[in-house]
């Protein structure tokens, strides 16, 4: 879909010899007649056909803001969060919510919103850093797996076919115990070490689709080196899966590495994140606030990555089925 | 059709072969094996000898693999470095207890699912349709270990509140009672009700496209005009291509249990091979997450393979790959 | 003059879309007569398609309405039967073959079986041994070589133009009155067209059915049709039995679309197709659809402010919507002398 393909193709050939000729009134079948009579289409780019069908997606415009108000909250944490994460207060330990602690208090008097906010930085963090490099990662492998073909397609076939057959959860969890204790940026690593597959199929799907297409026939023709024809006339046309899946990926790294840190595989407190934080709810049952409060934040920050995802898709990709939410 | 399966079968073994090899690698890279009795000051040099001398320790991890792959087929996968029980019990009878729930989870997740997902697309856009979407994305923003948790502090709950047992909230079973009694069902009523949930969302999503990717085709037009009965081209023609990448769903959604069971046997307390797993790592018996590996990858594996030949029964298409 | 077998009266189709209503369909009104071929022709989105898949119920109605009209077959009209009565002639009496054979037909079942279940949707007391006979005697009809083994086989081993016999067999299985056939030859390759239009021919011989022929095609509508409609933006602009169409058409449109033929038989520079862009059917032009297209307009006011009828010119059972078309007699026709190579 580059702007090659795109053009609209202009409004008729007049040919040489042109047919009635009008006086005022501008030749009646030429480009001219048609926008007098206000039949004119106006040539757009693609990208604001989709920036305007995202717009008209309520749902994801709407998660849009939720999301950056929340991220926003999350990286402006220093300021947003009342209180510190560790700042413990002994006299106030598992406070129900009130207005001096908006999500009470835990086992050790520490503010529950605060830490909250911390753990959806933390999580954001993990989110987009994962996300990004398991995207590059699997571009560039998908790519040169996609356009070159052969052995090297094969092989990223075979590791693709392997991590499927592995438990995913598992070998993550076997990973981390032994690899990455702790740190937020080892279990991110590590996360997206492991999750770049999905992209990489895609893409290369896409390559080995692309690379047949007339367009780049011609390119090659016209003397364009490989890495030309990759970049300036294939990858444009992959950008639109390649941000919707960039996006849910990074809801997939939050709920993982959520998951990880309930369990204690993951990120060791006491950085905060929002799995430990639920994980501190299971030990105290009755005090719901401790739990409720940290897993709703993950199911709304991924909730909303999902709406976004899913406008994203129908904008950039109108040909596929309207999955409406 | 048998060549279409046979070449599967083959092909599943050296899959199987350079997984467990790699993982073995792996695992073996990552952590010493005899750190464990190293750091127990209960175990004697000369224990810690033998423990090399037999499992080999001192070789190369190839040769280690090796034996290990031996002890695999003979020796029921050997004995735990740390313990030094046999492994092969305990993965038996936890396998045994998860089986029950994920087997329950998943027919009651695909039954509804699969049901929820054609009406769905059949009545695209109605009431039923945008609720079970809203239910659908709520299930993917949802963290298992979560759903679990409030499910147990619901039980829970209610138990403190009214003194009424609706479900039990950890363990498999009240002292005494069997595996397949009413006791056990309450047990595990809630992480099959968790699991099933989650896999509930990811059925009556797909179906639901799939289902819309097909009533639109134009061999469902053709059905159509041949004068077919709604219902028939919906039964006979749309379900019946539509069914087709659900197979491939369900066998991908079955590795994706085999996770969930380790999140919701932790929570739960049950006795199952995801908990066993979990208590193995923290100690870092090695050997014994080797073999949870290698049985979870091999059923994975196997349902792979399954739904591979299911799926040239549905679709005649590729049996000629 | 025969009882006609199908009679449409001023139908209105439209569509109901996020940017507006879709003017699909706007006040047709023609006759198909037992065993005549009618063609239809036009450009994509003339409302050609939708014209012949509204009657038999075929589009989605939402969004799609049929507003108004009425279309008789056999003296029923199909608009207002219930889905059940409709259901009854689909693939009985009136039958439809699609454009696009490779995926008309369902990959997972059988070829056989789907025929079969064409004749067993109407016939449900037929005997499966009756039935598959049946289905094996109409593939030796179209022509698909080796029948018996055939029926056993899946539609990806049929090649494209197997597959159109395939669905032509299928319509024809219980001996329509009324065959509508949209596009039949479009996505296939110019051999495997002429073939399917003699297996088409064939049929009609053998079982006189009327035919309603959907196309884009000129050379199709000169080797098949006994009369011609030729549709714009939704509305018939001219029709009239083939030979005057060809030899004297009156409707700007009609010659525009004979002249952007190449000419095989002389030397040219330039190819002279119709200048513009097909009009929004959600925001047409006022008056005649086509004048922001037309040489013949000039501009003038009537173009542009009312919408001509259907009306006769020179003769019987030639009808054109064109203000001015007496001014085409002028003109002749390039086929007005009989040329080598057309059909």
């Amino acid at each position: 879909m580059t702007e090659v393909e795109r053009q609209p193709h202009p409004a008729g050939q007049v040919t040489p010899e042109s047919h009635a000729q009008g006086a005022a009134l501008a030749a009646p079948g030429t480009l001219d007649a048609t926008v007098e009579a206000g039949l004119e289409v106006k040539v757009r780019s693609q990208w604001s056909y989709a920036r305007s069908r995202f717009f008209r997606h309520r749902l994801a415009m709407g998660s849009l803001i939720v999301l950056i108000i929340v991220f926003g909250a999350g990286a402006l944490a220093n300021y947003v969060a009342p209180y510190s994460f560790s700042q413990i207060d002994l006299t106030n330990i598992l406070a129900a919510p009130s207005s001096q602690h908006w999500f009470g208090t835990d086992e050790i008097g520490r503010d529950e919103f605060s830490r909250v906010i911390y753990g959806i930085r933390t999580s954001e963090e993990v989110g987009i850093f994962v996300a990004i490099l398991s995207s590059w990662i699997g571009l560039i492998v998908g790519a040169i797996a996609g356009y070159y073909g052969g052995w090297m397609d094969n092989l990223l076939m075979r590791i693709t076919d392997l991590t499927l057959t592995l438990p995913f959860l598992a070998i993550l969890l076997v990973a981390s115990a032994l690899l990455g204790q702790g740190s937020q940026w080892r279990v991110s690593i590590i996360l997206a070490l492991l999750l770049w597959t999905t992209l990489a199929r895609i893409v290369r799907g896409l390559f080995l689709s692309l690379r047949e297409k007339e367009y780049v026939e011609a390119a090659k023709a016209a003397g364009a080196g490989d890495t030309r024809i990759m970049f300036r006339h294939i990858l444009p046309n992959t950008l639109g899966p390649i941000i919707v899946n960039g996006t849910l990926a990074v809801a997939t790294a939050i709920l993982i590495e959520a998951a990880l840190s309930f369990l204690g595989f993951g990120i060791k407190p006491p950085t905060p994140s929002l799995g430990v934080l639920v994980a501190g709810g299971q030990t105290n049952p009755q005090q719901w606030w401790l739990t409720i409060f940290p897993g709703l934040m993950i199911v709304l920050i991924v909730l909303c990555i999902n709406f976004v995802g899913d406008g994203l898709r129908d904008a950039l990709d109108p040909t596929q089925r309207r999955v409406r939410a | 059709m048998l060549t279409y399966i046979t070449r599967r079968v083959l092909y599943s073994i050296p899959v199987l072969i350079v997984s467990t090899f790699l993982s073995f690698t792996f695992v073996s890279l990552a952590g010493n094996p005899t750190a464990a009795i190293r750091a127990n000051p209960r175990f004697s040099q000369q224990t810690l000898e033998n423990v090399i001398r037999q499992n080999h320790l001192n070789d190369s991890i190839p040769v280690r693999y090796w034996y290990w792959l031996q002890d695999v087929f003979t020796h029921k996968l050997g004995k735990s470095l740390l313990t030094f029980q046999p492994i092969w019990p305990d993965i038996t009878r936890t396998l045994g207890h998860t089986a029950q729930v994920i087997i329950l989870s998943e027919s009651l997740a695909i039954i509804l699912g699969v049901t929820v997902g054609i009406f769905s697309a059949i009545r695209q856009y109605s009431v039923f349709d945008y609720l079970f979407t809203s239910v659908s994305f709520l299930g993917f923003a949802m963290p298992t270990f979560w759903l679990a948790l409030l499910l147990q502090i619901l039980f829970v709950d209610i138990y403190l509140k009214w003194n009424v047992r609706i479900f039990y909230t950890s363990g498999l079973n009240s002292p005494g009672q069997g595996t397949w009694s009413l006791d056990r069902l309450q047990h595990i009523a809630l992480p099959v009700m968790t699991l099933a949930i989650i896999s509930f969302a990811v059925y009556s999503r797909y179906m639901r496209a799939s289902m819309l990717d097909v009533i639109n085709t134009d061999y469902v037009r053709t059905a159509r005009a041949k004068g077919l009965p709604e219902w028939r081209v919906i039964l006979g023609h749309v379900c019946r291509n539509a069914l087709i990448p659900i197979v491939t769903i369900a066998a991908l959604n079955f590795g994706a249990l085999l996770g969930g069971a380790i999140i919701t046997e932790t929570v739960f307390t049950l006795d199952g091979i995801g908990f066993y797993f979990v208590q193995k790592l923290q100690n870092a018996d090695l050997y014994a997450v080797m073999a949870y590996l290698l049985v979870t990858s091999i059923i994975i594996i196997v349902f792979n393979l399954i739904a591979d030949i299911l799926y040239g029964f549905l679709d005649p298409r590729i049996r000629y790959d | 003059m025969p009882e006609p077998v199908l009679s449409i009266r001023n139908l209105v189709v439209e569509f109901s879309t996020d940017d507006g209503i879709v003017h699909a369909v706007d006040d047709i009104t023609y006759d198909v007569l037992p065993g005549e071929t009618l063609g239809i022709v036009g450009e994509s989105g003339s409302g050609k398609s939708v014209s012949t898949m509204s009657i038999l119920g075929l589009i989605p109605q939402p969004p799609g309405r049929i507003t108004s009209g009425e279309a008789l077959f056999k003296d029923k009209d199909l608009l207002k039967l219930s889905k059940r009565a409709l259901r009854e002639f689909r693939g009985n009496e009136v039958a439809m073959i699609f454009q696009d054979p490779m995926t008309s037909l369902n990959p997972v079942l059988k070829v056989g079986d789907q025929l079969g279940e064409a004749i067993k949707t109407h016939y449900p007391k037929e005997k499966d041994d009756a039935v598959k006979a049946r289905v094996v005697e109409l593939l030796r009809i179209v022509g698909v070589p080796n029948p018996e083994a055939r029926y056993d086989q899946y539609p990806h081993e049929f090649s494209g133009g197997m597959r159109q016999r395939a669905m032509i067999a299928m319509s024809i299985a219980n001996s329509p009155s009324l065959l509508i056939a949209d596009e039949p030859t479009t996505a296939l390759d110019v051999t495997i067209q002429a073939q399917v239009l003699e297996v088409m021919k064939r049929v009609q011989a053998e079982t006189h059915a009327a035919t309603i022929l959907i196309t884009h095609d000129l050379g199709i509508v000169a080797e098949l049709c006994d009369r011609v409609l030729v549709m714009y933006a939704g509305r018939i602009v001219e029709s009239g039995d083939v030979t005057t169409i060809f030899q004297s058409p009156r409707h700007p449109y009609t010659i525009g679309l004979m002249d952007s033929l190449p000419r095989l038989t002389e030397d040219e520079e330039w190819l002279h197709p119709i200048p513009g862009q097909p009009p929004s059917l959600i925001n047409r032009p006022p008056g005649c659809a086509f004048h922001p297209r037309c040489f013949l307009s000039e501009g003038r006011s009537a173009c542009r402010t009312e919408v001509p009828e259907l009306r006769p010119i020179e003769g019987p059972g030639h009808g054109a919507a064109c203000h001015f078309a007496e001014e085409l007699r002028e003109r002749p026709s390039r086929f007005a002398e009989p040329v080598g190579g057309v059909a």
